[in-house]
Formats: structure tokens, sequence, C-alpha cells
């Protein structure tokens, strides 16, 4: 299978620094728990732009999008399913603002936050909410989309199918937490299964995010690498929540988290980048440790 | 008894339909009720948690074998009740203020029930009053919290504090769970039990009652 010719450019010069997390950050600025982050694009647009500026003057090359849950199915739960084109639309907008010309914006669709093998959904309505909102990020000038923290390989391949309609490059990246050793997905999936699957899927490029700090990546990435030769995208947390000052807090600093970083670019990492608890101080130490900055 | 082998396995490979079967003929034929729930239903619910901690179910299995415990328990429950058996204890459960993250909730909700408690689900974004008045008006004897976020893991706190001022505690038995959730942040907050999984939460809630 050869490279979609959009990776092909980005990864020509080595690896690539991607962002941080976006809901942490929006709630440093404000949003209220329990508010769903992507309503921001339309109320506070300029918060949101300012996180994605913080991310391309950290060293991000690829800038994902405010727009994690905005599927109609999880939009729904906070009474905004009539909204899920315009807040698609302006998520993409507002990345595209904060990277300016020559950096890739890539739109995040994240899970649906319903349990497919449970029956709370169908695959239908699965299917049908992931393609309303990959057409709508593609419609607004997405370079990728990508889904992530995909606890299911069932509903992680709805979503690349859905995605992959669009024809742009598609990251479909996993949570790994369960298990004795956190190798498996929610539904016991290992890397080596899940990267098989979704890579005979269609996927351009494959990884892990969320669910652990960086060191558990290392060895999630050696283990992708082995049994696949597509890009590789990691984006771990900042550690677990520790509990300070009466607040819970991931208390892994941005030159702890970078330590590791040759490791897991050794491991095969193309794409580098952080989830929960991360902020652009990690994006500059992993660019530091990398090299790139 | 050959047949009633036949329903542990049926539970424990998730075959509703067989347990349903099996369960009326062994009634039918006049099997204790309780007999059945103990040596039967109880240890297959028990090797699907062994199974699990092995890495050899995970959730689609334990979701499947809870599903048909229930419907296995959903006749034998009546007769229990009809000769004063209670169930084994009324727990409320819920996602707490300001989170709306539902899967965790859920799993810990069908093993509980899968397990024989009744679970009153108060779904997600619970306040800390609607945790209290429902314990309170249900005699429920365990309030069993959620989160997700980070940021709203203090609204498990809240609750305790609440359920404490309104002289409910220490009898009313507290489990707390999620994904940022950790020992050190029960402990801090007062919970009484805490795990950081579906199969978990099960032994922590049988622990806390006989605590």
């Amino acid at each position: 299978m050869t490279l979609h010719p959009q990776l092909a450019a980005l990864l020509q010069k080595g690896p690539v620094l991607t962002d941080g997390a976006w809901g942490t950050e929006l709630q440093k600025r404000g949003l209220a728990p329990g508010q769903p982050p992507e309503a921001w694009n339309l109320t506070h647009p300029d918060e949101v732009l300012a996180v994605g500026r913080a991310y391309v003057e950290a060293g991000s090359r690829v800038l994902l999008t405010n727009t994690f849950g905005a599927n109609r199915i999880r939009l729904a739960e906070a009474g905004l399913a009539d909204q899920v084109q315009i807040l698609n639309r302006r998520g993409v907008e507002l990345s595209r603002q904060a990277a300016g010309a020559g950096l890739a914006v890539f739109a995040s669709i994240g899970p649906t936050g319903k349990l497919l093998v449970a029956g709370e959904v169908t695959p239908e309505q699965v299917r049908s909410a992931f393609e309303e909102q990959a057409a709508a990020l593609a419609e607004a000038g997405a370079d990728g989309l990508v889904v992530e923290t995909m606890t299911s390989l069932e509903e992680a391949r709805l979503a690349l199918s859905a995605a992959k309609s669009t024809g742009l490059p598609v990251v479909v990246c996993m949570v790994f937490d369960s298990g004795r050793a956190r190798d498996r997905t929610l539904m016991g999936e290992t890397p080596e299964t899940v990267a098989r699957a979704l890579e005979a899927a269609g996927a351009d490029v494959l990884g892990a995010n969320c669910g652990q700090g960086i060191e558990g990546f290392v060895d999630l990435c050696r283990r992708f690498r082995a049994v696949t030769s597509l890009p590789l995208w990691m984006k771990p947390n900042a550690g677990l929540p520790e509990w300070v000052d009466g607040r819970p807090c991931y208390t892994t600093a941005p030159e702890a988290f970078a330590t590791h970083a040759l490791e897991l670019r050794a491991a095969g990492a193309d794409f580098l980048g952080g989830c929960c608890g991360t902020n652009p101080e990690f994006i500059r130490a992993l660019g530091r440790a990398l090299g790139l900055s | 008894m050959e047949n009633l082998d036949r329903l542990r396995d049926a539970i424990l490979n998730g075959d509703a339909d067989a347990a349903r079967t099996l369960t009326e003929q062994a009634l039918a034929a006049g099997v204790d009720p309780m007999r059945l729930v103990n040596e039967y239903m109880i240890p297959a619910m028990a090797e699907t948690g062994r199974r699990f901690e092995c890495n050899e179910f995970f959730v689609p299995e334990l979701l499947i074998a809870a599903r048909a415990m229930k419907a296995a328990l959903s006749l034998v429950r009546p007769l229990l009740a009809a000769s004063g058996i209670p169930p084994v204890a009324r727990v409320v459960l819920g996602t707490v203020r300001g989170d709306l993250h539902d899967i965790g909730k859920n799993l810990v909700g069908a093993m509980l029930e899968g397990n024989g408690f009744e679970v009153i689900d108060l779904g997600v974004n619970v306040p800390p009053e609607r945790f209290v008045e429902t314990a309170r008006e249900k005699g429920a004897r365990i309030v069993a919290m959620s989160a997700l976020l980070t940021t709203t893991m203090p609204a498990m706190r809240t609750t305790i504090e609440l359920l404490e001022a309104s002289g409910l505690r220490p009898a009313v038995k507290v489990l707390v769970g999620g994904a940022p959730v950790t020992q050190r942040f029960a402990t801090e907050i007062g919970a009484d039990g805490y795990n950081d999984n579906a199969v978990g939460a099960v032994a922590e809630a049988r622990r806390v009652l006989a605590a």
C-alpha cells in the first residue's frame, strides 16, 4: 500500500510533532465541567483559537481540531444534535486560522460514548453519525481526519469507513488501558489485532492515544511496528492524575514526558504528541528532545 | 443433575436463551431456587470474574454473561422474594454532576445486577442531592459514583459530604470509580471502596457490606 502523498510530504523530514490536549486547555480558560468543549467553537471562538495558536507556537506541525465529541450521538446528550454541521465546520476553520499556511489541520473524530456490544446504539446509527461528521469536516477543508480514543475495534472500523469515504488520509488510534499489562482495548483487543484489522480496513496511519502515560506507549508502539509498515501515531497522557491540594491533576512534567520521546521514536513512532493533561509545554519539550526545534 | 451444569455453562458463555430455558426446566422439576443461585449461577459469575482477572475475558464476554445471569435471575428472584430472601443489596448508581460519560457506569451496573444486586441507575450528570435523596427513599446500602473527568471528580467528595450531613453515613457505603479515579483519591475523599474495573467493583461492593 502506498503512502498517501500528503503524509509522505509531512514525514519527509523525519518525525512530526502533533498537538496536546484541547479539553483540559479549554477548561483552564473557563469551560465548565460537563459542558461540551465543541460548543465553544461558536460561543468562545477566541479561546479555541488561542489553544490552537499556542500549539502552533510550541512547534506542532499537525494541528487537530476542537471537534472530538461533535458527532450526533454525543452532541444529543447535551441537546446540541442540531449543531453537528456548524460545530464541525467552525472547528476546522478555527484550527486552520491558528495553523496558517503550511501546517496541516487534521480533524478529530472521537467515539460516540455508547457501547455497541451492549446494544446501546446500532452499527447503523454509529455509521451514520460518523459519516455526517466526517463529511462536515471534509467540506470545511480539513487536510486529514483522526479517528481517536476508540475503545472498540468495531466502532473504530465504522468511523474509519466513514472517514475514508471523504478521500482524505485517515489516522486511527485506540486506547490501550485494559488487561494486566494495560496492553488491551476495553474490548480486549491487542495492538497486533488492531493494527492488522485497521490496516486491512484502509487506515493510512495507526496508533494509540490516551489511557496511560508515555512509559507504557513504548512497548505498544514496538508491537504495532512489528506488524505494520504504516506510519504510527502516538499521543500518551501526562501520566495518570494524582490528588494535589484538594484537586486532581496530572503530575508528569513536560521534561519528564519528553525523556521518553527518543525511545518512542526508536520504537517506530512517526507522529508524536500528547493526550489528557498535556499542554503546549509538552509539545515544546518533545520538539527539543527529538531535535526538531 | 447434569442439566444444571449446563446452566452454569450457559451463563458463562453468555447464552441468555439457554440460561432462561434451563432455569425454567430446573424450577419446574422442583429444584430449590436458592440452590440454583448458590451452586450454579453465582459460581458461573465468579468464574467470569476469574477469567477477566486472567485476561481470558474482557468487556464483551462479561456483558453477555451478565445478561444471561440477569435473565436466569429474573425467573428466580420472585420465588426468593416470596420466601423472604431479599436481593444482595440495593445500590444507587450514577455518573456525577457535570459528567456525561456512562460506559463505565453501565458496565458496573450490569456486573452488579448479574451478581444479584438491585441497581437503581440514576444516569449521568447526577447532582449530589439526587444521590442522597434516592439512597434515603429506597433504603440503599451503597451509593456508587462514576466520573471520567478530573474536573468532575470533586463532585464525588461533595456527594460524600452531603451523605454525611444527611446522617446516612456510615450506614450507606460509598464506592467510586472511573478512568482518572485512584485508590489514593478514594481514600482522601472518604469513600469506602474503589476499583479500576467492573469485576473489582462487585468484589468491593461485597467487601464494604461485610465490613
